[in-house]
């Protein structure tokens, strides 16, 4: 009788922590309010569809990009997860074709985007993008108006860009003047404003060119000259990320190169502190671009819930859901239905509204060479070579040319490694 | 009325190993009848089957297929599911022009990884054990408060290494609390993590700060178990107290300080969080330990390499056994040479 009950005692244990039928457990990352903003969604999902429990498990962004390729690798994982590294993932998602209401309304809404989150050549519909996003530029206008200098035009090129922060940085004393992110998708942008192509004719990354050559250069002698913040790139080695928006946000650098998700960071932090604006992207010789990217729900194939799965998708990605997430998370969205209609962000910070236009603005000017990255499954090694050999040059460990030869043989090797 | 109390303490006694002996002496007959059966030997294999298997699937059955890993290629994660390439990563990890000079590798980010991590420990770990002797024979004196500043050179054992890692990391960047020492006394602040020699000093530094306690316990054993008399004797004689520490604690200390060498060496091979926290392996390559480049190969990447990360463990597991094998006999050595004298 006593062991009986001990075995009772042990199932109960066990299956309260296994998902029940019906369960559909969402991964998600928030870089600001996101995650409160979804979960107040799922709670009305879950009133109105009472017999689907949506558990969202929020999670370090980290989680994401390291625990998540695993647990997928392994044939398990979350139902639905929220990524970024939607490409090189795209072999786990599930089709939803044939779980959702009506395909036609995905593919009208969410198609521009699919190419980016599914393998070449195929047709399926794995999920939507939550946000778009666009790289771009901050600028602190106090600092630029303490210092009497005029905030350079949309056509401004990066070089006119930070001579002018350059002078701020002069005039208020500043450690540095401007600092852009420790990515390699960040500085791609600026690479293709000079005319970078990274995809090859065979669709195989091609040799740097003059493009990321130029750029390269010119962040170096940036470093060197005490103009960029040299903590970002220089403090790590690797892949590591950095991101710029501290020294931004406490008025230590007079403009900052990063993207439209860091708005809502920015207006929670910075406050009435002092007045900013983002910028868009400054001109090479090639073109004014950003690069565009961006957060993607999908779900995942390995689901024992597939139907359920299908539904809050479809919640999710209903209009007025999808408008309503954009409005209170200050993203811009990818639906092309809320796109074509009018956008009331919920915010009466004039910074916010002033730089969530500057981002539309700047989303109809992203060059052919940068739109076709999202969907090319090479990206990642391109941006991790060019971090890692480009930080190096800047800390003085290796020259130009050296950087350069290293970052053709590190991506050569990688794909090689990548096809076995 | 002690023998009463002895009583108590007898009964007590009894009770308590009742059970016990209850529990013995029901495992007494199959236990005999299976002695009978395969023999002593046998019984030797029963006793240590539980403890194999923990430490094969622990231990052994990982080891195994991480060296079958290092001998497959290919972006999938899954054993089967990758392309057997012989001994293709070693070779990658081996292809050098000179080993001396990291850019003459094909992988020469794991060669500046691996000198890093050569001069890492070769300064660490003398400092340790430099550190933790010094704070040992501090703390083995009549202080007052001994206890108190026992706890406060223990305390910063008892932190995860990344709260180590942030802690420094506040102190030493660029508008940290050092900066603002060093900037209140009329000096100029320096970027102490972005500077190559500064951040290489600090990761020793904060290594040393982190773990000196735990040695400096062990080190604090071994003093307090030299005899009192000798030291007595020695005084008497008038001894200098340079030639008491030389002729009598560091012999008598030895065993302990191999015990510390060794593991403050094996530790100073793997270091990984606290500098991982603390300067991300920069600024450049130049704080890029052996461990931080297997994760980043292996994990941290886009494109993992498990192949290149198994390669490149099981040769720091190698080199790290040939130290602990070496160690090991010179402590065989020392100890067959005190029983000669």
């Amino acid at each position: 009788m006593r062991m009986n009950s001990i075995i009772l005692g042990l199932s109960a244990g066990l299956l309260s922590s296994t998902a029940f039928a019906g369960d559909v457990r969402v991964m998600w990352y928030s870089d600001g309010v996101e995650g409160e903003v979804i979960q107040d969604l799922l709670n009305r999902f879950m009133k109105d569809n009472p017999g689907i429990n949506v558990i969202l498990d929020n999670v370090a962004y980290k989680v994401v990009q390291e625990q998540l390729p695993v647990e997928l690798e392994a044939g398990r994982g979350p139902d639905i997860a929220r990524v970024t590294n939607i490409k090189e993932l795209a072999d786990h998602w599930l089709d939803l074709t044939p779980v959702i209401a009506d395909p036609a309304y995905w593919q009208t809404n969410f198609g521009d985007q699919f190419d980016w989150m599914r393998p070449d050549g195929s047709k399926i519909i794995p999920g939507f993008m939550t946000q778009i996003t666009l790289t771009g530029s901050f600028v602190n206008k106090t600092l630029f108006e303490q210092a009497g200098v005029p905030i350079p035009a949309d056509t401004a090129t990066w070089d006119e860009w930070i001579d002018a922060a350059g002078k701020v940085q002069q005039s208020q004393q500043l450690n540095a003047a401007f600092a852009i992110d420790r990515s390699g998708h960040r500085i791609s942008a600026a690479n293709i404003s000079y005319g970078a192509n990274y995809i090859g004719g065979d669709r195989l990354p091609a040799p740097i060119d003059a493009g990321t050559k130029a750029f390269a250069e010119k962040l170096v002698n940036w470093v060197a000259d005490g103009r960029m913040n040299k903590e970002i790139w220089v403090s790590a080695s690797g892949t590591t990320y950095r991101a710029g928006a501290d020294d931004f946000i406490n008025g230590q650098i007079a403009y900052y190169y990063s993207g439209s998700w860091q708005v809502a960071n920015l207006a929670s932090k910075i406050g009435k502190n002092f007045d900013w604006v983002a910028t868009g992207s400054p001109c090479g010789t090639a073109a004014c671009t950003g690069m565009p990217g961006g957060a993607a729900l999908v779900a995942i194939k390995y689901t024992k819930t597939a139907s359920e799965v299908g539904k809050v998708m479809d919640f999710l990605g209903r209009e007025d859901i999808v408008r309503e997430f954009t409005e209170r998370t200050l993203f811009l969205p990818a639906h092309k239905g809320v796109l074509a209609g009018k956008i009331d962000y919920k915010t009466d910070d004039e910074n916010v509204k002033a730089s969530l236009e500057a981002f539309l603005k700047a989303s109809g000017k992203i060059a052919p060479n940068a739109a076709a990255l999202p969907a090319w499954k090479w990206g990642t090694p391109v941006y991790g070579a060019l971090v890692t050999r480009i930080s190096q040059v800047m800390a003085g460990e290796l020259k130009l040319d050296e950087a350069f030869a290293r970052i053709d043989e590190d991506i050569k090797a990688q794909v090689a490694e990548a096809s076995k | 009325m002690a023998d009463v109390r002895n009583g108590i303490a007898t009964r007590a006694g009894a009770m308590i190993l009742a059970p016990v002996g209850w529990l013995a002496n029901l495992f007494d007959a199959p236990l005999r009848m299976l002695q009978r059966r395969t023999g002593s030997n046998g019984m030797a294999v029963f006793f240590l089957a539980p403890n194999m298997l923990v430490f094969g699937i622990f231990v052994l059955f990982p080891l195994v297929i991480n060296i079958l890993y290092s001998m497959t290629g290919g972006g999938a994660l899954f054993l089967g599911d990758r392309t057997f390439v012989g001994a293709d990563q070693y070779g990658r990890l081996f292809s050098c022009g000179s080993y001396l000079d990291p850019k003459s590798c094909t992988e020469d980010l794991f060669w500046i990884a691996v000198w890093n991590t050569l001069v890492f420990v070769v300064l660490q770990v003398a400092m340790m054990v430099a550190v933790a002797l010094v704070t040992a024979l501090v703390l083995n004196r009549e202080l007052r408060a001994r206890s108190f500043w026992r706890a406060v050179f223990f305390f910063p054992v008892l932190l995860s290494p990344v709260v180590v890692g942030l802690i420094w990391r506040w102190i030493l960047q660029r508008q940290g609390l050092l900066n603002l020492m060093v900037f209140e006394a009329g000096g100029t602040p320096v970027n102490w993590l972005v500077e190559r020699s500064w951040a290489f000093t600090a990761t020793i530094m904060v290594s040393v700060w982190a773990h000196v306690g735990f040695y400096s316990l062990i080190l604090l054993a071994g003093l307090q178990a030299i005899p009192k008399d000798l030291y007595e004797a020695a005084e008497m004689d008038g001894t200098r107290p340079l030639r008491v520490f030389w002729r009598i604690t560091l012999p008598l200390l030895a065993p302990n300080l191999l015990v510390v060498l060794v593991l403050t060496l094996i530790r100073a091979v793997q270091i990984f969080d606290e500098v991982y926290v603390l300067t991300g392996g920069g600024p450049g390559t130049s704080t890029l330990f052996l461990t931080q480049y297997i994760y980043e190969v292996g994990f941290a990447s886009m494109l993992r390499n498990p192949g290149l990360a198994s390669a490149a463990s099981i040769l720091m597991g190698a080199v790290l056994v040939v130290l602990t094998l070496i160690q090991l006999g010179i402590a065989r050595r020392n100890e067959q040479r005190g029983k000669m004298r």
